[in-house]
């Protein structure tokens, strides 16, 4: 699933390097015209063109295999039989799954980074905030985002876990995994529902831009991480809660 | 490890112990006493209840009421003090179908906090030599037969020394070869001292591994008790082979017998049944009566119960699950 990620900037900076003409200003998804004079773009735009979709569904199949995988291939009773530990159980499925999205986040950066510099020029960056940094600061900024864009995929991932302590069905926790981390976004869009944005836990999904400006503004990082820390208490606690006393009949 | 119970304590002791799903009473109220050191069958028709029972030993699912002490502490409670001195086979083995067979078992023994990570190569290797499958450790799970997964399966549960080994029908699915080895895998463990509670369909096999047995039907248990007791209830028969089965079937009603209809043989002749009540007729006297009312009779015999006359009369003839 890494190796898919990690496809969508190369495509990107194939279909840029590949076509005759240069995307014009705001065509096309975020930062892709500022591709051509600096590669590091692309590993924006992928990230940029990820975070809707790909990441979601890659983090929805991590997340909904944990538990609900055991239990479809038999394994989970031997485990627990072992003993495992439930909790212990729980508390190792969701470390991997935070890994994972973390390793997801960092995987589209890295591979932007690579393929961007390998077929295009590499300089210095001009911030949103119109100041300039070095190539080092910007390796350093595009590291940040991914840690952003890893961290905003946690509560997703504590959902995810959640769910999948409710079935033996490994696909179907993964679908409604899915399926709630396209809704949250659906509803972020409607502005009669504004007062609920806040709480939705895709609302800060897109909000590195913070994390461009000179000096770096922290507060959508530290909002985003307070958000996402509310429902890994919440939904892990009901994983807990769900799975220390569920039989285990598969 | 310990090993200190006393040899009267029970290796597993459930009182009134139930577990309903729903409207379904699939455990209804057993009282199960399996000794310390014995090799323990546990019967009963498909749908009777016994994988139940042994996940709620496991604490794998909750008892709806009752009690369970496994190993002299009580479960769910004690669970991490006691699974570990647990190997368990439960409903057929499960695997990871794209790691090795030696990938399997490591990932299981790692779950276990207490196996030690440097002695696990060699307790894994140990264990597939136990099971007959060293040649083919490497291999993906995927490509096992039935058997071979049943093996593995038992491996999983012989990767530390144990006090109590619990297999669910542990012989399913093997070749006469792989049945034996596991029968005398049974005895060269219980000779050891480790408990075994193993349950199986296939009497005959229980009758030559087991001391004791229970029988479960319907989720009640309906018998308990070493193999020669509940062997010893179940009526003795008389066979007697004789072409002239009207006349025997004569003799045998006058001596107070109720003799079955008879059933023909290949070689020609038949072979005439009765069950015979204790001392209530000596068998040399049926044989003088038979011959003095000459009655060709061409074999006699007199059969104690099987474990499976046993077990029909408990838990009845039909072919149809009960519920
Ligand atoms: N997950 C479940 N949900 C509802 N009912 C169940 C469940 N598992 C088992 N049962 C019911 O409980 C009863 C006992 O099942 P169990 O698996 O313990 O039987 P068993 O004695 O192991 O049978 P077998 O010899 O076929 O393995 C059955 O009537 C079965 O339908
Ligand atoms: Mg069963």
């Amino acid at each position: 699933m890494l190796a898919a990620l990690a496809a969508v900037p190369v495509l990107i900076a194939l279909a840029v390097r590949l076509s005759s003409r240069d995307p014009g200003p705001g065509q096309g998804p975020p930062f892709l015209d500022r591709v051509s004079q600096n590669g590091l773009f692309i590993a924006l735009t992928g990230m940029v063109v990820s975070i809707p979709l790909f990441l979601p569904l890659t983090v929805s199949v991590a997340a909904g295999d944990t538990i609900a995988g055991e239990a479809g291939h038999g394994t989970l009773r031997y485990l627990l039989a072992a003993p495992a530990g439930r909790v212990r159980l729980l508390a190792v499925k969701y470390a991997a799954a935070v890994v994972f999205c973390l390793a997801a986040a960092l995987s589209v950066a890295t591979a932007g980074v690579l393929i961007g510099s390998a077929l295009f020029d590499v300089g210095p960056i001009t911030l949103l905030s119109g100041d300039t940094i070095s190539v080092g600061e910007s390796l350093l900024r595009l590291f940040l985002v991914a840690c952003y864009v890893g961290l905003s995929l946690l509560g997703l991932a504590a959902i995810g876990l959640f769910i999948s302590t409710l079935t033996e069905v490994p696909v179907g926790a993964m679908a409604a995994t899915a399926v709630l981390a396209v809704v949250s976004q659906i509803l972020d869009n409607l502005p009669q529902l504004e007062w609920l944005h806040p709480w939705l836990f895709s609302h800060h999904w897109l909000g590195f831009a913070d994390l461009l400006r000179q000096p770096i503004s922290w507060d959508s990082f530290a909002a985003n991480g307070l958000l996402q820390g509310g429902y890994i208490v919440v939904f892990c606690g009901l994983a807990y809660s769900r799975f220390a006393t569920k039989d285990v009949l598969s | 490890m310990s090993g200190a119970l006393p040899a009267t304590e029970l290796a597993i002791e459930t009182t009134g112990l139930t577990k309903r799903f729903g409207h379904q009473t699939a455990v209804d109220g057993i009282d199960l006493a399996v000794p310390h050191g014995s090799v323990f069958g546990f019967l009963g028709p498909n749908g009777s209840g016994k994988t139940t029972t042994i996940r709620v030993m496991l604490g794998l699912a909750a008892a709806t009421s009752g009690y369970v002490r496994v190993l002299g502490q009580d479960m769910p409670a004690s669970l991490r003090d006691v699974l570990p001195r647990v190997g368990a086979l439960i409903e057929g083995p499960a695997f990871y179908p794209f790691l090795s067979g030696t990938a399997n078992l490591q990932r299981f023994d790692t779950a276990d906090r207490h196996a030690s990570s440097a002695t696990r190569r060699a307790r894994v290797n140990q264990a597939l030599d136990r099971v007959g499958l060293s040649h083919a450790a490497g291999k993906k799970v995927r490509a096992y037969s039935l058997g071979m997964k049943q093996r593995l399966g038992i491996a999983n549960a012989l990767l530390m020394p144990r006090e109590l080994l619990v297999l669910d029908e542990p012989t399913n699915g093997l070749d006469p070869q792989g049945t034996r080895e596991v029968r005398s895998l049974v005895r060269s463990l219980a000779a050891e001292g480790t408990t075994v509670f193993v349950s199986s369909h296939l009497l005959a096999e229980v009758e030559q591994i087991c001391t004791h047995a229970a029988v479960m039907s319907a989720g009640k248990l309906v018998a308990q008790g070493t193999v020669d007791e509940l062997r010893r209830v179940g009526l003795a028969h008389v066979k007697v082979q004789t072409p002239d089965t009207e006349d025997a079937g004569r003799v045998l009603q006058r001596l107070g017998l109720a003799p079955e209809p008879p059933h023909s043989n290949n070689d020609g002749g038949s072979t005439v049944r009765a069950p015979l009540a204790d001392h209530t007729v000596a068998p040399e006297s049926i044989v003088a009566a038979l011959v003095a009312e000459g009655v060709r009779v061409r074999g006699f015999a007199v059969e104690s119960s099987s474990l499976e006359d046993r077990f029909v009369a408990l838990t009845g003839e039909g072919f149809d699950v009960v519920q």
